[in-house]
């Protein structure tokens, strides 16, 4: 069932939100051994936030528009009392003592938060496979991997476990698992969500947005959690956007650009499954056209020097002394030097150290300072494009879900994997991906809608006109 | 010897630079902590705007370029670091330039004066409670993310004396825009001293960076101390190593801690947490139009009451940095001689307290009588102590104590009586021993407790001789 | 080709706090230097003269009123902290200064 209408029926009284979080859970412990979606399962205090919903419901109030809904959350979101070890070793039993804004809107809109799910360590990954409890298995084939980062929680929805699930989108851990589980997933506008409580990997980047089985479903918990918010100075003003009104609002007379750097390179199925979005995004009377936005073909390398910067001094925190893993030391040097070398694992201690190199005395304008130069231009080169677009249509990933182990070895061959959904965090602006079609083994394949900074209602609208269009819906 | 001094000083606002948590000062460890002072994964800074405005005040006192301003991430490890990095302003501060004059007639430049925050503080166990032998170490993180304003000097110093007319005019500064509390030995007001020697008209040579100086004495005395070191060590062919040392107010020393072999890389990068800092015209104009005269002025102002008189240059000091300027024109408009009405308001109302519950118009009443003689000096000053602590009408405090002058009969009547009682004495008096004037009105003083009035007491014996 | 040395792998990671085996060192020397290869697109293009970005959305000055409000109860995150000890979190002792 999704989102809505589970909130539909509990707020009627039809269902109990008490037996739709049964449900969630009893479907969490079917397969979460096999799968390992979720890290932590927060049981009892989802039974109690649902019997806190029906009893509103019975009292007359209205719980609000995710009323009883069973969500995940990345585990690194923040939940008071709630584990939270962004797939770390180094964050292992820490329950931080307070709670994200973004959580904070939901549980406000009657949803009911079942756990944790699993994820890259600190968000750093393209295929859920560097947590340091293990990788998560896609749930349309469980050799494969769900992407990543946000991979548990493209897994959580993809397995039925729950049909709206929170992720974080850095450089596309949202849009990546939501194409490779067949899912709706949104990277809103810089700003849009607030990161308070988002334990940051690269705060310039990062965003909190919905996975979720349907575009509705995705655009209602993306409005329950967008919306200003003063303990992030980089939240955007004014309240929400109003996305369930605008999604069936079609696409007709919308200009849109298939961009070409965002399809180059992907597999003949994903080729062809953008050729049919905009297909179907045609019928619906929009205009397309081709456009070359070759400056795309930058994002790469500069989102692999600006993120590694920005998260070389975030993840400094992690030192043993305050919260989480320590290991001991003999002084101080000693016990920082034990508690991070064994706390992060590989990757992380790969790009900390790239990021440490980029921002370092005599590398600086030639990497990191360069990458902010780039990321000018990127921008440029976007609003270009918007002055002749209303919207920009290409692949999320390059490919459908690639086997679990396949690329984990060679972080070069990871990276290329975000090659298309990089732009729009460097942009800041907003990107959808849909299921459409499906690759060579017959896995989902997903296609990405881009707009301009604060564009969602538009997003949403144009990602129904090619939901309605795909024919059966997922795999 | 060349001197440029880096002050930062903690600002008096209500919260923290990033944070709601109280800014407050002795609070159990630990208890003025939240998410984000001590740094906890997910959490985010919000800049106070209170702490904003008065580093545009410090700005605008010393003369700096106001502007549009950024932050960056200095990043470091350490365990006072909630972060490990510390919020800080880097390239563009949001005070440039600017100079300070300096009571002995000089100008020493303003590099810089920009905000930034405040670490923990840790506790040393073990050991002999030095840093380096304790055996393990307490950290409590209540200071963490206190706002501050580092205010850099240019090396525009060239003796001990300087620097801490310098420090002195600084603070006297940063107390009269409401800035700081200027209290050193609380460290609410922080020095470190940048000392170099070089011969007159060398390039300058080789630095030191001095830390601890907790007093204005301290840092005359370290600054003093390093620059003979210096040259000492030069005469003897040696070379100045830069490092940073530490000032031992006991032993009256410099000492190594720390010496700089490569240079620190802190990579600063800007703070994506926060957004450009560019304060508003409007209160920029605000706040300059607000700020009423500076320390400078208003010491020439209250000096040019006395009339040419000389007046200590410390008495101007306290006053002004008590902020009792109206207490001392108030006084001078009652006719009290400027001078006394200074020595009495930095004596009696500058102290650790302060003035506390006096008012103006009850100071100048008091310092009023007394020019009248109707108040002795030590009743005087008991009065204020009085209204200090308590505050109230002087009328009503001079009754109750008993310092309402006496009659005329009822003097004439005591005078009688000691003369009475002490014939010798008097017969001596009478003879031209003029001293036992003051024998007798000890002797009337002791008899009234003090009620009577001296100059009355001499009088009433002068016509009795 | 980038001019990444083992020594500056080294170096990276005493600034980060890490220690790496020899073996991590060499593999970490490759990989890192894989990635800087790459970026070496971005330092061959001429920029002159272009606004370096931080940050993708301009909002101006974000300042909050000064207003205290409750922080966290001691216990809710020091009961937790690797060390705790007399209402304070405990370190080994500090050999550096602080800067
Ligand atoms: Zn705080």
């Amino acid at each position: 069932m999704n989102a809505l209408e589970i909130a539909a029926r509990v707020r009627s009284g039809e269902r109990s939100a008490v037996s739709v979080t049964e449900e969630a859970l009893t479907a969490i412990a079917a397969r979460n051994g096999e799968l390992n979606v979720f890290v932590h399962v927060e049981g009892e205090s989802a039974l109690e936030r649902a019997a806190a919903v029906d009893a509103a419901v019975a009292a007359g109030r209205d719980p609000g528009i995710l009323a009883g809904v069973p969500v995940g959350l990345k585990d690194n979101l923040c939940q008071t009392g709630v584990p939270t070890t962004c797939g770390s070793r180094i964050l292992s039993g820490w329950r931080p003592p307070y709670t994200a804004t973004a959580v904070e809107r939901l549980l406000a809109a009657g949803a009911v938060p079942v756990g944790k799910t699993n994820m890259d360590e600190f968000a750093m990954g393209s295929s859920t496979e560097t947590s340091a409890y293990g990788p998560t298995r896609n749930p349309l084939n469980p050799t494969r991997v769900p992407g990543g980062s946000s991979g548990g929680s493209a897994a959580a929805v993809a397995a039925g476990m729950v049909p709206v699930a929170l992720g974080s989108d850095t450089g596309g851990s949202i849009r990546q698992p939501a194409a490779l589980c067949g899912l709706v997933g949104i990277k809103p506008t810089y700003g849009l969500v607030s990161r308070y409580g988002l334990v940051a990997f690269a705060s310039s980047l990062d965003q909190i947005g919905p996975l979720a089985r349907s575009v509705a479903d995705a655009a209602a918990s993306l409005e329950a959690i967008a919306g200003h918010d003063p303990r992030d100075s980089t939240s955007l003003p004014g309240p929400a956007p109003a996305l369930i009104a605008h999604l069936d609002q079609g696409v007709a007379g919308r200009r849109i650009g298939i961009v070409r750097e965002l399809v180059e390179g992907a597999d003949p199925e994903v080729v062809a499954a953008v050729a049919g979005a905009a297909e179907v995004l045609a019928a619906a009377g929009a205009t397309l056209s081709e456009v070359s936005i070759p400056e795309l073909r930058l994002g790469l390398s500069a989102y692999y020097l600006i993120a590694p910067a920005e998260a070389s001094s975030n993840l400094a925190r992690y030192d043993g002394v305050r919260f989480g893993l320590r290991v001991a030391g003999s002084d101080i040097t000693e016990m920082y030097v034990a508690t991070r070398t064994a706390g992060f694992g590989a990757e992380v201690k790969r790009r900390i150290m790239l990021g440490t190199y980029a921002l370092s005395a005599g590398y600086y304008d030639a990497y990191y300072g360069q990458a902010l130069k780039v990321r000018t231009v990127m921008i440029e080169a976007f609003e270009r494009a918007y002055a002749s677009a209303d919207l920009l249509l290409g692949a999320t990933a390059p490919s459908e879900a690639f086997a679990l182990g396949a690329k984990v070895s060679d972080p070069m061959a990871m990276y290329l994997s975000d090659v298309f959904t990089i732009p729009t965090n460097l942009s800041g602006h907003a990107a959808i991906s849909v299921p459409f079609g499906s690759g060579a083994s017959g896995l989902p394949l997903g296609v990405q809608l881009l707009g301009p900074a604060r564009s969602e209602e538009r997003l949403v609208a144009a990602a129904a006109v090619v939901e309605a269009g795909r024919g059966v819906p997922g795999a | 010897m060349v001197v440029g001094l880096e002050v930062h000083t903690e600002l008096l606002t209500a919260s923290k630079m990033f944070c709601s948590c109280a800014n407050a000062f002795g609070a159990e460890p630990n208890t003025q902590v939240c998410p984000v002072c001590l740094g906890l994964p997910g959490s985010l800074p919000v800049l106070n705007a209170r702490a904003v405005e008065l580093a545009v005040a410090i700005g605008t006192a010393l003369h700096s370029r106001v502007g549009a301003s950024t932050f960056h991430r200095k990043n470091y490890f350490y365990p006072d670091m909630p972060k490990d990095f510390q919020i800080s302003q880097y390239d563009r501060p949001i005070n440039e330039g600017g100079y300070l004059d300096l009571s002995d007639g000089s100008r020493v430049g303003i590099v810089r004066a920009h905000l930034e925050e405040d670490t923990g503080k840790s506790t040393h166990l073990g050991g002999t409670g030095r840093m380096h032998d304790a055996e393990r170490s307490l950290v409590d993180y209540n200071r963490a993310g206190v706002p501050l304003v580092e205010i850099v000097s240019e090396p525009d110093m060239r003796s001990p004396e300087q620097a801490r007319l310098y420090v002195a005019e600084l603070r006297a500064i940063l107390i009269a825009t409401g800035a700081s509390d200027g209290r050193m030995e609380e460290g609410s007001l922080r020095v470190d001293a940048n000392v170099s020697v070089r011969l007159p008209g060398a390039p300058l040579g080789t630095r030191c960076e001095i830390k601890n100086l907790n007093s204005l004495r301290s840092l005359q005395r370290a600054v003093a101390y390093e620059a003979e070191r210096q040259i000492e060590l030069i005469l003897a062919g040696g070379q100045v190593r830069q490092e940073t040392r530490h000032w031992d107010e006991g032993s009256g020393e410099t000492s190594t801690m720390r010496v700089k072999e490569e240079a620190e890389d802190y990579r600063y990068f800007r703070e994506p947490d926060l957004t450009d800092l560019v304060p508003d015209p409007a209160m920029i104009a605000r706040i300059r139009d607000g700020l009423g005269p500076m320390p400078a002025q208003r010491r020439a102002a209250l000096a040019s009451l006395a009339r040419g008189a000389v007046v200590p240059g410390d008495v101007l000091d306290a006053v002004v940095g008590a902020g009792l300027d109206g207490f001392v024109e108030a006084a001078v408009a009652r006719d009290v001689e400027a001078t006394v009405a200074l020595s009495r308001a930095a004596n009696e109302l500058a102290g650790l307290d302060g003035p506390g519950q006096v008012r103006p118009d009850a100071f100048a009443e008091v310092l009023a009588r007394e020019a009248a003689g109707t108040l002795s000096a030590t009743q005087a000053k008991a009065v204020l102590a009085e209204l200090v602590r308590g505050g109230g009408e002087v009328a009503e405090i001079v009754e109750r104590r008993g310092f309402a002058p006496m009659n005329a009969d009822d003097l004439s009547g005591t005078v009688s009586q000691a003369v009475a009682e002490h014939p010798d004495e008097w017969a001596r008096y009478r003879a031209g021993e003029d001293k036992l004037a003051q024998f007798f009105v000890g002797v009337v003083m002791k008899a009234t407790r003090g009620r009577a009035n001296g100059q009355q007491v001499l009088a009433e014996l002068e016509s009795r001789r | 080709m980038s001019e990444l040395t083992r020594d500056d792998v080294a170096k990276v990671a005493r600034l980060a706090r890490l220690h790496l085996t020899e073996e991590e060192l060499d593999r970490f020397t490759g990989q890192l230097a894989q990635v800087l290869d790459h970026a070496n697109d971005l330092r061959a293009l001429d920029l002159t003269g272009v606004a370096p970005t931080a940050h993708p959305v301009d909002l101006g000055t974000v300042v909050r009123a000064d207003e205290v409000r409750p922080g966290l109860v001691r216990d809710a995150f020091l009961s937790a902290a690797p060390q705790p000890e007399d209402g304070r979190f405990a370190v080994p002792r500090i050999l550096g200064e602080e800067p």
